[in-house]
This record gives structure tokens, C-alpha cells and sequence, in this order.
């Protein structure tokens, strides 16, 4: 326990010296993409059909924007800054001479990915406060179902990075999955507009159920079987996630 | 003679018998003996390849153990790994300092790895700094330090948890003269001080002037061991004849030198004769009718005793 903190110490040291050019993209992103996709495509979607329940478009993306944005920023966190540690500054490999572990170590730079994670949703959400997005008083629980999505993505990520020798993996990850996941797993439209034969599939992704528990939370529409499912699955994908990683890592840093 | 083991006397902080390193079908480390006393200055010497490395970070209980036995401070580092790294300092062959973090910051999260507490850390981290001549670099990042103040940087952070026994991957590798002897200074300062010292070293002069006791390794292999004078005093004869002739000459030396000396070296800039007696082993060169450039008579080295072992000269 206190190794791994030693660790999550270090990511706060070295966080430490560019947080403040990271704070303001954090706010940036939530205020451009709910002001052009929540309320200019939005305004758009509620003059024909609009949704079901008669939700706008701005209250029903936000929350998956939210979750969207743990996806991404566990994605970026857990590839590029790990690949630094591994392979080009030996970072880890440093703090192997010491007491700590190769467990310390993935536990710690997850826990740290996590409490990024709640820095970055925990200011989405207050974007989504300030335009009245947030419909419902449980609505900020949506700030952990979005940490939770993050961390789905971050822990076997960080696993698949740890076999990388270099960043030439990571478009691939990007490209062909993160940025579908981002556009098809119910962020911007119901998966139930997918074609039929796609929908199982969007099922079995975490940002779908990411973005599903933390859209119910918002609309306060969220039924407790129903988050369950969400919750074990996004839980499930990290545990899977973190035996991984306790095993490419100590592949990578232990010879 | 220091560092073996007898009865009654305390057991040794390293000690390896049949000591294996295999990466996959290659041994790196091939069923090596060794000790490593208390308080001695202990070196690893050989060519390139030749597993010092491997040695070494399995000593660091960062490498497992293929096969045989090793105990560091009296633990083994397949149980107790942890235990073993709080004690000791390593400055790794390659440098991997932070270069996120200033030279500082460096001192004072590896100190914290170590579990001292921030103040303390602190406060470790300023007296090395001091120590290695560092500290009106305290605040600057450490990319763009030189090469020797990264190492001497690399040397200061081995020192935060005041280790028992310090590993030293060819320490000096790249430094200049200068830099060099201000490293060895500090070395010699730390074994004053009753650090145990382990290193590698391509460098014979670093072997003599800091080793007690040094093993030779080749191919995996340990050759020979023994203190600096030991090994010469039994590889290699008490003077060596230098002889440099014009170019294309040596071809057409076959021979010619036979009878002359103990052992004679051809290399390909110049002949080794290894005889207890240089300057008679001059005139008879000349009473053969040989005419070389230049003809130079020296005491024997650990560099002879490392050639005459391994074939190759240190620095390849
Ligand atoms: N991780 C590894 N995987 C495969 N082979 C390795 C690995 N590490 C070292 N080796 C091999 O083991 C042998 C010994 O390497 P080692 O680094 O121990 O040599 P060394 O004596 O330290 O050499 P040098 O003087 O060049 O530093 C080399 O042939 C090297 O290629
Ligand atoms: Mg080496």
C-alpha cells in the first residue's frame, strides 16, 4: 500500500509541472463540444421528432460526452506517458533498484490514471451544471460512472502498451478503436439506430454501458438492475484489465 | 586473503555458487563463484558480452535467477527482494534519471521509494548533491546536464538510502579524465566510510586503483580472480617489451621473435613480449637483426593479464 502510493506520488510530481496547460484544454473541450454538437446540431434534433421522452438533444449527449471523455483521456494517459516509462526514459525500470514492484507500480500509475479521471469528469460535469444540463440530483454520480468508464479503457490499455517496444501500436488503438467507439457506442445517437446485426456488438463495449449509466444518471432514469449490469461490466473490464497488466509489465520490466 | 569464507567468520554480503543466466537458449551467465566480503571493493572485468550485466542486476534482485545459489546480505533475492533493494544503491550501466524532473526533485522521489520522509529526503538530497558537486545545479532540469554530471547525479541517487552495498555499472564509462578521478575520489571516500562496493569496469586503472579483489569474466565464463598483483603476478611476466616495426613488416616477423620472451603477442599495431627482463630482450632483438620503430620496455598490467585471458584488449 504505501509503495503503491510512493508511485501515485511520483505521477503527482511530474503532473506537477504541466497541470496548468492541461487544466485549460480540460475546460475547452466540454464548452466546444456542447456548444456546437449539444446545442447547434441539438437545436437541429428538437425541431423535427426529437427524442424519446421528449429529452433534448444538449441533456441526452452530455452525459455521454462525459463518459466519452473518460474513454479518451484514459486512452491518451495510458499509452504515450507509459510507453515513456517503459521503454524511452526507463522510468520504471529506475524504481525497480528500489523497494517497489512491478505491482506497485501498474496499481499506483492506475490509481493515478483514476484520480485524473475524476479531475477531468469532475470539470465536464461542472460545464454540464453551468449550461443546465444536469437534470437529475443524482446527476453527479455520473462523475464516477465516467472515472469507472476511464479506467475500463486505461488498465488493459496500459496492459497492451507494456508489450509495445514502440508508439506504432497506438494509432491502431486510436484509429479503429477508440474513435469508433466514440462515434457508434451511444454518445451522439440511441445504439438502437445502428443496424440490427451491429447492436450485440455495441452491447459488448464499456463505453457503451459507460455512457448508458451515466446518461441514466443525468435523466434520471436509472433503475438499479439496470446499473448493476453497468457497473459489473465496466468493474469486470478493468479487473481483466489489471491481471493483464500485472503480467505484460513484469514481461516488459522484469529480465 | 579477504572475502573467503572460513568458519567463524561473518558470512559473506554476497555470495554466489553456480550462479546461471539464461535468456531464453542463450546463457548469459554461465554456473559462476563468487563472494563479496564486507567492507572490500569487489570488480567485475571482461570484454563486452561477456555477462557483467547480468551479473550485476541479478545482484540488484531486479533480474531473476535462472539457476544456482545467491544470497545478498544474507537473503535471497527470490524471497525477499524488497528487503534486499532497501540496502543497497545501484547506479545502472545506462542512466535513467527523470528528465520530467529537475536534479533535485531526482534525489528526493528516489529517497521517497525508500520511505524517508520528505524533509529527510530533503535533506539527503542537498548534503549529495553537495557531494558530487551538484548542488548550484539543484534546480535546473536534468536534460541538459553533460554526460559526467548525469553520472555523477546517477551515483548521488544510488546514495539516498545510504546503502551497505553500492553496485557500480561501469561508473565511469564516457567521463573524462577529470570526472573520472573525481569519481573515484568519492568512491574511495565511501569505502573509507565501510560501503561495500561492486563494479564493472572496462578500465584497468579503475580496477587497480579501486578493486581489492577483481574476477575476470569471458564468455559467460569466470576466468580468473584475484587481487590486481595476484593476477599479474600469476598470468602474466614482470616486465613487457613493446616493439612497433614499419608497416607491412610484421608479416614476415614469423618466427623470428621464438626463444626470445615467455610469450610473445602479436597485435595488429604492435608486438607484446612478455619476458622478467625488458631490456635484455631488447638487445636480442637487435642481435636477430630486427630493426623496430620504436621499442618500449614497461611494467605488466592488468591489461596483459586481461589479453593473455580473453585474447582481446579491454577497450574494443
Ligand atoms: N534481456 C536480454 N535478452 C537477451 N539477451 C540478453 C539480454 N541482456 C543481455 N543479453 C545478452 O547477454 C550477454 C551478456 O550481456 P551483458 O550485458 O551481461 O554483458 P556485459 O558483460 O555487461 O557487456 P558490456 O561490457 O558490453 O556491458 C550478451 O550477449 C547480451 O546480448
Ligand atoms: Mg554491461
Amino acid at each position: 500500500m504505501g509503495r503503491t502510493l510512493r508511485v501515485v506520488e511520483y505521477c503527482a510530481r511530474v503532473y506537477r509541472r504541466s497541470w496548468r496547460g492541461t487544466l485549460f484544454v480540460t475546460f475547452l473541450s466540454p464548452v466546444l463540444f456542447l456548444g456546437a454538437m449539444g446545442f447547434g446540431l441539438g437545436g437541429f434534433v428538437d425541431r423535427s421528432d426529437g427524442l424519446p421522452g421528449g429529452v433534448p438533444y444538449a441533456a441526452f449527449l452530455a452525459p455521454g460526452l462525459l463518459a466519452a471523455q473518460g474513454m479518451q483521456t484514459a486512452a491518451f494517459e495510458s499509452t504515450y506517458p507509459i510507453m515513456g516509462r517503459i521503454v524511452w526514459d526507463r522510468v520504471y525500470a529506475a524504481m525497480l533498484a528500489t523497494p517497489i514492484g512491478v505491482r506497485d507500480i501498474v496499481l499506483g500509475q492506475l490509481a493515478w490514471i483514476g484520480f485524473r479521471l475524476v479531475l477531468v469528469t469532475s470539470v465536464f460535469f461542472g460545464v454540464m451544471v453551468a449550461f443546465g444540463l444536469a437534470r437529475s440530483p443524482i446527476a453527479v454520480l455520473g462523475i464516477g460512472a465516467a472515472t469507472l468508464t476511464g479506467l475500463a479503457f486505461a488498465a488493459p490499455i496500459m496492459a497492451f502498451t507494456a508489450t509495445q517496444r514502440n508508439d506504432q501500436g497506438f494509432n491502431a488503438i486510436f484509429r479503429f478503436g477508440i474513435t469508433p467507439l466514440f462515434l457508434f457506442s451511444g454518445t451522439f445517437f440511441p445504439v438502437e439506430q445502428l443496424p440490427t446485426l451491429l447492436q450485440p456488438i455495441a452491447w459488448l463495449t464499456p463505453t457503451y454501458h459507460g455512457v448508458a449509466l451515466a446518461r441514466d444518471l443525468a435523466l434520471g432514469a436509472a433503475t438499479l438492475p439496470a446499473a448493476l449490469v453497468h457497473l459489473a461490466v465496466l468493474v469486470g473490464v478493468t479487473a481483466a484489465g489489471l491481471a493483464a497488466a500485472f503480467v505484460t509489465f513484469r514481461r516488459a520490466l522484469v529480465v | 586473503m579477504p572475502g573467503r569464507m572460513s568458519r567463524g567468520e561473518p558470512l559473506p554480503l554476497v555470495h554466489a555458487r553456480g550462479l546461471t543466466k539464461r535468456f531464453g537458449a542463450f546463457t548469459a551467465v554461465d554456473a559462476i563463484d563468487f563472494d563479496v566480503a564486507r567492507g572490500e571493493a569487489f570488480g567485475f572485468l571482461g570484454p563486452n558480452g561477456a555477462g557483467k550485466t547480468s551479473t550485476m542486476r541479478m545482484i540488484g534482485c531486479v533480474s531473476p535467477v535462472t539457476a544456482g545459489t545467491l544470497r545478498v546480505l544474507g537473503l535471497d533475492p527470490a524471497t525477499d527482494g524488497p528487503r534486499i533493494r532497501a540496502r543497497l544503491g545501484v547506479v545502472p550501466q545506462q542512466d535513467s534519471l527523470d528528465m520530467e524532473l529537475t536534479v533535485r526533485e531526482n534525489l528526493v522521489i528516489y529517497g521517497r521509494y525508500f520511505d524517508l520522509s520528505r524533509a529527510e529526503a530533503r535533506r539527503r538530497a542537498d548534503a549529495l548533491l553537495d557531494f558530487v558537486q551538484l548542488l548550484d545545479r539543484a534546480d535546473s532540469q536534468v536534460e541538459p546536464l553533460s554526460g559526467g554530471m548525469k553520472r555523477r547525479l546517477t551515483i548521488a541517487r544510488a546514495l539516498i538510502n545510504e546503502p551497505e552495498l553500492l553496485l557500480l555499472d561501469e561508473p565511469t564509462t564516457g567521463l573524462d579524465p577529470q570526472a573520472r578521478h573525481l569519481l573515484w575520489d568519492k568512491l574511495y571516500r565511501l569505502k573509507q566510510e565501510g560501503v561495500t562496493l561492486v563494479l564493472t569496469t572496462h578500465y584497468m586503472d579503475e580496477a587497480e586503483q579501486l578493486c581489492d579483489r577483481l574476477v575476470v569474466m569471458d564468455k559467460a565464463k569466470i576466468v580468473a580472480e584475484g587481487s590486481p598483483r595476484q593476477l599479474i603476478e600469476r598470468y602474466v611476466t614482470r616486465e613487457v617489451l613493446e616493439l612497433r616495426f614499419p608497416a607491412g613488416a610484421s608479416v614476415d616477423l614469423d618466427g623470428r621473435l621464438e626463444g626470445l620472451a615467455e610469450r610473445v603477442e602479436q597485435l595488429p599495431d604492435r608486438v607484446l613480449l612478455y619476458t622478467d627482463d625488458g631490456e635484455a630482450a631488447v638487445v636480442a632483438v637487435h642481435e636477430r637483426g630486427l630493426r623496430p620503430e620504436s621499442a618500449l620496455v614497461r611494467r605488466s598490467t592488468l591489461e596483459d593479464v586481461f589479453l593473455r585471458l580473453t585474447g582481446r584488449t579491454l577497450v574494443d
